[in-house]
């Protein structure tokens, strides 16, 4: 029965992980004042350049493989392709002021597309029946957990079993946090989201500000596309990351824009996501309606939050509206 | 340490390399010229993308692209029919975008619009003559269209609940309830989908017109593009819904409910979402998986947006987007390449199309051409 459970939340907190590294950096865009719909092509695109790293380190290097290099290089490749992607949408709507909805919806599109075309391509260049690549020895670099983890029963199994993105993105988030919260950068970005007119006269760099926080938020929700494929999945396949991304934007709401929160958020939803596999009596159909679950619970944040309009629970007030310094 | 983000250190008169102002109205076709070029460099750039992957010489992609929508191989009704179906939704999210309502909910209303369709195929089969069957079907489909994009427009209008996100999660909702409702009505049971439903009887199947099962769909949807333009254009309704869009407070002062117009403008909304899935599903498939409405919801946010809400752009857009997708992916298939290769090619276009509007609304004074001015 113990163990039951501690399979359960070992369960939840893997699904969970994804969730959370693309909530925190969609947190962190949308206190610039930037609803990034771009979030689940980000993703893609960070889960596919790690794979497009690792595929082509583990064919050049064989045997010879340094573990230093082959976490590295999948690493810095992912964080370079979402950080491309969360450029192109901080080009077009901070800079040239496009409309943030249609930007986003565009970048989910086109990175999908990147996604999906690349995964393709390299299934073909590794001659795979099934569509997908496997990278065996980088995922096992990847999900390498502490060595005691397998002999502290419960304990391990719940705390010390994960590979190191997944408590990566847990200090990503905290930390976050406490830098939206207790810092004058953290100010300064909430200020900028809240009100650019009034940053912009108090000194604030705004334009650079609403840069720098759609490129980190893009290059931290990667690493969430990263890990799902590298270490959760352990191949990539076409479809295989499905509609995380949009759950992912779903916890922005239930978290209430802070990533301390985002956490057990994520733990929550990953939970609601497996939850089915351990009630007994449950079938393929009644699956479909437990992964209905978190859209649901979002939805009654939403609302009960619009209904109680306590200030500190609302998203940015210049959520999605472009800045432009000369408009009354 | 205080002083270099609060206080910036003051310089002698710092003029900026470019400065920015807004433009007044532009000369139409100026505005248009620039669209245009956009549009000629995207496509360039996605010619140069396609022979950076396959190996055809540059006329040649866009020959493929044309052959895609037009060759010998190609059924152009099909072609025409996406085209319909892309145009049917991106006119329905048009009057609630004119009110500033972002409804990215589409997805979720076309396919509850189709659920609801596949339910009275399912269970009403051949009991009624064909024609009830029909009209029942479209009754249900826009009223449980209208259904689930009244949700969000009632507690936007009563409690300003974020309709962006509501509307978005309303989406993954319709998907899951039509996986569940999938394997409830699944045949044979265990496959994981419905099949073509009354396959023998064709009830709830369009009828074909002039030999063609698709000319029925396509004459529908152009009926609406002239019906959605003119209601837009000169219904009082349609000046509401502007005036709402403008600005709220005008809109409260004139003494237009606002609230009564948001409630309303996004039941038509979501009813005309609800006959694009009544099309899919009595028109085209006829039959309901999670992937009927295959991202056209949010395909048709940009299409509308593209169009600067005009329907009767919208279908230019509607056919530009179409073209595209099916050139690439006949190009997909003909070089062997995975067929999400088209989601790539449209990207781009759309990047540059968004990108282009900065140069309508704003206008950029180099340094030198300032200093001329003193």
């Amino acid at each position: 029965m113990l163990m039951t459970i501690a399979a359960f939340l070992q369960g939840a907190i893997k699904q969970g992980i994804p969730l959370l590294l693309g909530s925190t950096g969609e947190i962190i865009t949308e206190k610039s004042g930037h609803l990034n719909l771009g979030i689940p092509g980000i993703m893609y695109v960070g889960g596919i350049s790690g794979v497009v790293g690792a595929f082509f380190y583990e064919n050049a290097m064989g045997d010879a493989m340094n573990p230093f290099l082959a976490v590295l290089i999948p690493l810095v490749c992912s964080l370079v392709g979402s950080t491309l992607m969360a450029l192109i949408y901080s080009f077009l709507t901070v800079t040239l002021r496009a409309n943030q909805n249609v930007t986003g919806l565009a970048l989910t599109t086109f990175g999908t597309g990147i996604g999906t075309f690349f995964g393709g391509s390299l299934a073909k260049l590794a001659n795979s029946e099934t569509a997908s690549v496997s990278f065996n020895r980088t995922s096992q670099y990847f999900s390498a957990t502490l060595p005691f983890a397998q002999d502290w029963g419960f304990i391990g199994k719940v705390f010390f079993s994960y590979g190191f993105l997944a408590y990566l993105a847990v200090i990503i988030a905290l930390v976050s946090a406490w830098v939206l919260k207790k810092t004058k950068v953290g100010l300064h970005l909430r200020a900028v989201g809240e009100s650019p007119a009034t940053a912009d006269a108090a000194g604030i760099n705004v334009t650079a500000y609403k840069y720098a926080a759609t490129c980190i938020g893009g290059a931290i929700a990667g690493l969430g596309g990263l890990y799902y494929v590298v270490d959760y999945a352990k191949v990539w396949s076409s479809n295989g990351f499905g509609d995380r991304g949009w759950l992912a934007i779903a916890l922005v709401i239930f978290a209430l824009w802070r990533p301390d929160l985002g956490t057990l958020g994520s733990f929550l939803f990953g939970g609601l996501y497996i939850v089915y596999l351990y009630i007994p009596g449950l079938n393929r159909s009644t699956q479909a309606l437990f992964t209905m679950l978190p859209y649901l619970v979002t939805i009654i944040v939403l609302v009960s939050v619009s209904i109680r309009k306590k200030r500190e629970n609302q998203p940015p007030a210049s959520l999605g509206l472009s800045y432009f310094r000369e408009e009354r | 340490m205080r002083k270099d983000t609060s206080v910036q250190p003051v310089k002698k008169a710092h003029e900026p390399f470019v400065h920015i102002t807004k433009r007044g109205e532009l000369v139409w076709w100026r505005a248009w010229l620039i669209r245009a070029g956009a549009l000629i460099l995207a496509m360039l750039l996605c010619g140069l993308v396609t022979v950076m992957i396959t190996d055809l010489r540059p006329m040649d992609v866009y020959v493929a692209l044309f052959n895609g929508n037009f060759g010998p191989e190609v059924d152009t009704w099909v072609v025409f029919r996406d085209m319909a179906i892309l145009l049917c939704i991106s006119l329905a999210v048009t009057p609630a975008f004119k009110m500033r309502f972002w409804n990215i909910g589409a997805e979720g209303q076309v396919l509850m619009g189709g659920l609801a369709s596949a339910a009275c195929m399912i269970y009403i089969k051949d009991a009624v003559p064909n024609w009830l069957l029909l009209l029942i079907m479209l009754a249900a489909s826009l009223a449980v269209g209208a259904l689930w994009a009244a949700i969000p427009a009632i507690c936007k209008a009563k409690w300003e609940t974020n309709e962006t996100l509501f509307t978005l999660m309303m989406n993954y909702i319709a998907t899951q309830l039509i996986a569940f409702l999938t394997i409830f009505w699944e045949r044979p049971k265990g496959s994981g989908t419905i099949g073509v439903i009354n396959q023998m009887s064709e009830a709830g199947w369009m009828p074909s017109l002039f030999g063609n099962r698709y000319v029925l769909c396509i004459i529908i949807v152009a009926a609406l593009t002239v019906a959605m333009f003119i209601y837009l254009r000169y219904s009082k309704q349609g000046y509401e819904i502007s005036v709402v869009g403008e600005s709220e407070n005008t809109a409260r002062y004139i003494g237009i409910n606002v609230g009564r117009v948001i409630v309303r403008t996004m039941i038509l909304s979501g009813a005309i979402c609800g006959l694009a899935g009544f099309l899919l599903v009595g028109g085209i498939d006829h039959t309901i998986t999670t992937t009927t409405a295959g991202g056209q919801g949010f395909t048709a946010i940009m299409v509308s947006w593209l169009a600067k809400f005009n329907p009767i752009f919208m279908s230019l857009t509607a056919f530009l987007i179409t073209f595209l997708q099916k050139g690439a992916q006949q190009i997909a298939t003909g070089f062997r390449l995975d067929p999400s290769f088209s989601d790539i090619l449209t990207g781009i276009i759309l990047f540059f199309i968004i990108g282009c509007e900065f140069f309508i609304h704003y206008k950029l004074n180099f340094r030198t051409a300032q200093k001329e001015e003193k």
